[in-house]
């Protein structure tokens, strides 16, 4: 799987990160020296392992139906970089 | 006697205890210290004088009316990763420069119970991603021991301002090694509890399965009993562990004999500094002459440690870090050129060049047709790795090794090279990635006056055992009163 | 070679392949990771906390009642419900999408398989269901052209939501909404639903492909969003099946794609998506622990359900006796077959408490928009005052027509019926010599009329009936009136 400049491009249009052309000339470089040394992991059999996708039994903390919390009070909308009265304001958008 | 900016805390807390000395005179003591030194160290992003001195006042008062505690009216700081409500939250970057935190973390809830004094808010790489604490938007972080050096990182305003006198323990967080690796190259004692015993509500995340608040402090003790406060389920926390919480702070005097140390030859290998090496094996010694049985072990997949947790705690991040997006908080750039380009310019600008980094690595690692090669496999040896030490703890208790390769490094000795940066975490690393408690304390000095940290890894929910142990070393080794000179 | 005549002809040798994915929001009192209320129709923003805006440090805390909610739909559903399941992170930027990613269900979803039943023309047809998932919701974007923006309201953010998934089983317009009516009716009979499809608690989104006929292999998909009726579903996928039809003849290329319908003018449209190429790079949510239930608790819930549609319409048949029609009608709504039932039970008999509920109660029902609400607490009259009435008319009391008057009356009131026949002397006279002289007295004052009619003009006996009505107010017993005057009239 190389890495190519339509991929540093397509992973920076998922992650909305702007780059300019040198930026991805420079994460291209990174990316493939970090990978590189990544696929180091191809070395470990790891057939029949299962995915580490629980680190420790947290036992289950869940929530009753019960509703506790106040109405959202200013504070909550105060770092707003933009507001229309109560609501959050972003450029338009077209469907 | 020590000045009381320099005592443990558990000792300051006996001198107001003892009404010898106010809340009030104690932080004005700190803050003073923290202006004569802050200009060569650089610890803090936000320092909060006024609370600060009104949480004394009412901490003198709660200890008037015959309140007790070994944090009441006691200054300590904050990482600036953990929220403080009404105080700037900034995770030292830029899109969050102005982000006022509109509640407070748990932690920070617990311990404004227990009337602790916050000054403010602690340097660290931001989002919590380095291992330097050269990666803060908000410039870097100076070693007390050696300006020309790093504190180490994530966490490393919070343990240069610990080693530096400034506040009597803060709180880190450690995702790789950001506490203990910091811990160890500024000379004091950094604890990441198990992963689930510390409550992450109000901790802006970097990698959800990783991610821990931990007490860095001077002495083992003194972060026992922080931990003790802030450790324990929370409703606020799905994956907070409904384990007890022991009072650790009551356990340092566990004897040591029965005790079994594994040694990982993995870990004393290529690479490791011969003073750090050397420093960590005498440790070792001391506690085998204490009765403490040595065995040898091997972690065999601590060599794939660090690729597994560069693509599992980036991938994570991608996620975690997409709401930076300037809609509801922070930066927000460009927004008259639509909203695709207002999303590109807030993160592109406002994230730093390692946070962009790591972003696009754990992208590329969930995205279609990488996700079973990157992502999925790294889980598969995380897996591997969890049992490697599974297989340890048959025969032993506790796993020495040194907290990182080297002493200290020079600033902008690795900026160039991310991957260099990565393999300082190298021995760091494993414990997250199996969610297992581990420590580093101070257990020595390279030729160079700087300070080398050991490290003792132990079974999940084990951090009595762990801070027994490493408090029974302190005891008998007098690193503790060694303070850098500023 | 065969002639194509015209489209519908064409159609014909077409079939279409449809499936629909629904989204249902659930009755829960607040949202799905947070104690924020989960009710429709806050001010802006006001049911919103830090962690269903996505703030820095927040962490989703599960909803046990969520979960809930879930087994009973797919224990009604015949799925099977998984001991273990797990949530992940759909990833994707979009305002109303605070944290970047929704808290969902993929590879392990609650519920796998099962299915529903239908009637269609051909007989019952059995509908599957792939799964049944549980998600969070977004906030909502509002399109406000007088500022130049787009607004977010995060009210709706985290609020929890079925993704319940049918199979491609369908094959028509009208079975798609047959469909969308018996799922909406269980989610609404178990209570878990509201089921209101303009207010968006009940939305779809249709999977439509063609194919000629008798061939095994799938046309190219294509997904249709923003329908939020049954008539728009029907609309759309109808519109969608003629395009792709039209498209297949033309030999023109079909695209996979999602395409909005545009209600005003009753087409689909092509959303522009290249922009948002969508990668959505799921992955298990660690913020959350994985579902684990236990038998006994999905066992406890499997005991709570109630009596669904199906069963409790073939009851109604069975049990009441009940013209197919009238059962399908009573059990259409939970509350409704409740209140019928409860009818039935203060001593009306079944048939005509199935006309009066059918007739006047669910017309008061409608004009008041009662229906509108998910459970309706308060009829327009209590059960037992509409058996009472059935029986007053039933032993002869009151006549039909005073009935009627009657129940106007207790709507007005909410008095008893008895009481309002009392106090207000509605009991029907039925005594011979009380109404002999109410006729005589019309015979005598229409002479005229009576000669009419006995020339043959007997068209005029309504007009007598009529006159004798009034006299007594209505209250005379219409078939001894019309014995009486028949006589009377037909005898000197």
């Amino acid at each position: 799987m190389p890495l190519d400049r339509s991929v540093v491009q397509n992973i920076a249009h998922l992650a909305r990160l702007e780059l300019n052309a040198e930026e991805e000339a420079q994460y291209l470089s990174q990316l493939e020296n970090i990978l590189g040394y990544f696929r180091s992991l191809d070395e470990v059999d790891t057939s029949g392992v299962e995915p580490a996708t629980e680190i420790v039994d947290p036992g289950d903390v869940v929530r009753d139906d019960v509703v506790d919390n106040p109405p959202a009070g200013e504070e909550l909308l105060a770092n707003a970089p933009s507001r229309h009265g109560r609501f959050f304001r972003v450029p338009k958008i077209i469907e | 006697m020590l000045e009381p900016i320099w005592q443990p805390l558990a000792q300051v807390a006996k001198e107001l205890d003892a009404g010898r000395l106010s809340s009030v005179e104690l932080t004005t003591q700190v803050l003073h210290h923290i202006e004569a030194t802050e200009p060569k160290i650089h610890s803090f992003l936000t320092l909060t004088p006024e609370t600060a001195l009104e949480e004394a006042r009412a901490a003198d008062e709660r200890r008037a009316r015959g309140e007790r505690g070994p944090l009441l009216g006691v200054p300590i700081a904050v990482k600036d990763v953990i929220l403080t409500k009404g105080v700037r939250t900034t995770a030292a970057s830029r899109i969050l420069e102005n982000f006022v935190a509109p509640y407070d973390a748990t932690v920070i809830r617990r311990l404004r119970e227990a009337g602790a004094v916050f000054l403010g808010k602690l340097n660290c790489d931001e989002f919590a991603m380095g291992s330097s604490t050269e990666n803060s938007a908000f410039g870097p972080t100076y070693n007390p021991w050696n300006l020309q050096r790093v504190p180490g990182g994530s966490s490393g305003g919070s343990a240069a301002a610990v080693a530096a006198g400034q506040c009597f323990a803060a709180l880190g967080t450690d995702t790789g090694g950001s506490i203990r690796q910091p811990a160890a190259c500024c000379g004091i004692v950094g604890v990441k509890p198990s992963y689930g015993r510390v409550s992450r509500y109000g901790l802006i995340a970097y990698a959800s399965s990783f991610d821990q608040i931990g007490p860095m402090a001077r002495t083992v003790a003194d972060c026992a009993l922080v931990l003790e406060i802030i450790a324990g389920r929370d409703p606020r926390d799905a994956t907070s562990a409904a384990q007890p919480v022991p009072r650790y702070s009551a356990e340092l005097e566990r004897p040591l004999r029965g005790l079994r140390l594994a040694l990982p030859q993995e870990c004393f290998g290529e690479g490791v500094q011969a003073e750090v090496r050397d420093a960590v094996l005498s440790a070792v010694r001391w506690f085998e002459s204490q009765g403490v049985a040595v065995v040898e072990t091997s972690l065999p997949h601590s060599r794939y440690a660090v690729p597994t947790y560069y693509l599992v705690a980036t991938a994570e991040a991608s996620s975690n870090l997409a709401r930076y997006d300037g809609v509801r908080f922070g930066l927000r750039l460009a927004e008259e050129a639509g909203l695709l380009t207002m999303y590109g310019r807030t993160r592109a600008s406002g994230f730093g060049a390692e946070v962009k980094r790591r972003i696009m690595l754990g992208t590329y690692a969930l995205s279609a047709g990488y996700y079973d090669a990157y992502y999925l496999k790294a889980l598969k040896v995380r897996t591997l790795v969890r049992r490697d030490f599974e297989a340890a703890f048959t025969r032993a208790d506790v796993v020495a090794m040194p907290t990182a390769p080297t002493t200290a490094f020079r600033l902008g000795e690795k900026t160039g090279d991310p991957l260099q940066m990565y393999l300082s975490d190298i021995f760091t690393i494993a414990a997250n990635l199996a969610g297992l408690p581990a420590l580093s304390l101070p257990c020595g000095f390279d030729q160079e006056g700087l300070p080398i940290g050991l490290q003792l890894v132990g079974r999940p929910f084990q951090e009595a055992q762990l801070l027994a142990a490493a408090h029974a070393y302190e005891q008998a080794h007098p690193w503790k009163s060694q303070h850098p000179s500023l | 070679m065969e002639k194509p005549t015209s489209v519908a002809v064409r159609k014909m040798d077409y079939e279409a392949i449809i499936g629909l994915e629904v989204h249902a929001e659930l009755l829960t009192a607040s949202k799905m990771f947070c104690g924020c209320s989960a009710k429709f129709g806050a001010p802006p923003n006001q049911n919103t906390c830090p962690v269903c805006l996505g703030l820095p440090g927040a962490l989703p805390v599960l909803n046990r009642r969520a979960v809930e909610f879930a087994i009973r739909a797919g224990l009604a559903t015949n799925c099977r419900i998984e001991l273990f399941s797990r949530w992940a992170r759909k990833n994707y930027f979009y305002p109303d999408l605070p944290k970047g990613y929704q808290i969902s269900q993929y590879e392990l979803p609650i519920c796998v398989g099962g299915w529903l039943t239908l009637d269609t023309e051909e007989g019952e047809k059995r509908i599957r269901l792939a799964r049944i998932h549980m998600e969070e919701d977004t906030g909502k974007n509002i399109h406000d052209a007088q500022v130049d923006a787009s607004l977010v309201d995060f009210n709706r953010s985290g609020v929890p939501l079925l993704e319940i998934v049918s199979e491609p089983d369908m094959r028509t317009p009208q079975e798609a909404s047959a469909y969308l009516r018996k799922l909406r009716q269980i989610l609404q009979y178990l209570e878990i639903c509201d089921g209101n499809m303009e207010e968006g608690s009940f939305r779809c989104d249709a999977n439509v492909s063609v194919r000629p006929r008798g061939s095994e292999a799938l046309g190219t998909k294509v997904e249709i969003k923003n329908m939020n009726s049954f008539r728009h579903v029907e609309r759309a996928i109808e519109f969608e099946i003629g395009r792709q039809v039209r498209a297949l003849r033309e030999g023109e290329p079909l695209v996979q794609e999602t395409r909005l319908w545009d209600p005003e003018r009753e087409v689909t449209r092509s959303m522009r998506t290249k922009e948002y190429a969508h990668d959505y790079r799921y992955f298990p949510e660690p913020d959350l622990p994985p579902v684990r239930l236990n038998r006994e608790w999905i066992e406890a819930i499997r005991q709570s359900l109630p009596e669904l549609p199906d069963a409790r319409r073939s009851r109604f048949v069975q049990q009441y006796g009940l013209p197919a029609y009238d059962a399908e009608v009573l059990t259409s709504r939970r509350d409704l077959a409740d209140y019928f039932e409860a009818v039935v039970a203060s001593g009306a008999s079944p048939k005509a408490a199935s006309n009066w509920v059918m007739g006047d109660i669910l017309r008061v029902v409608r004009e008041r928009e009662l229906d509108r609400h998910l459970r309706i607490d308060q009829w327009p009259v209590a059960p037992n005052f509409l058996a009472q009435l059935i029986q007053l008319i039933e032993s002869g009391t009151i006549s039909g027509k005073i009935g009627k008057t009657v129940f106007a009356r207790m709507l007005e009131t909410n008095r008893a019926p008895e009481e309002i026949v009392r106090t207000e002397g509605l009991v029907q006279i039925t005594d011979e010599g009380a109404l002999l002289s109410e006729i005589q007295q019309v015979l005598a004052e229409n002479p005229d009329k009576v000669a009419q009619y006995r020339s043959g003009k007997e068209k005029l006996f309504g007009f007598f009936v009529g006159q004798v009505m009034k006299r007594t107010a209505g209250k005379a017993n219409p078939q001894k009136v019309n014995e009486l005057l028949r006589s009377l009239l037909e005898s000197s």
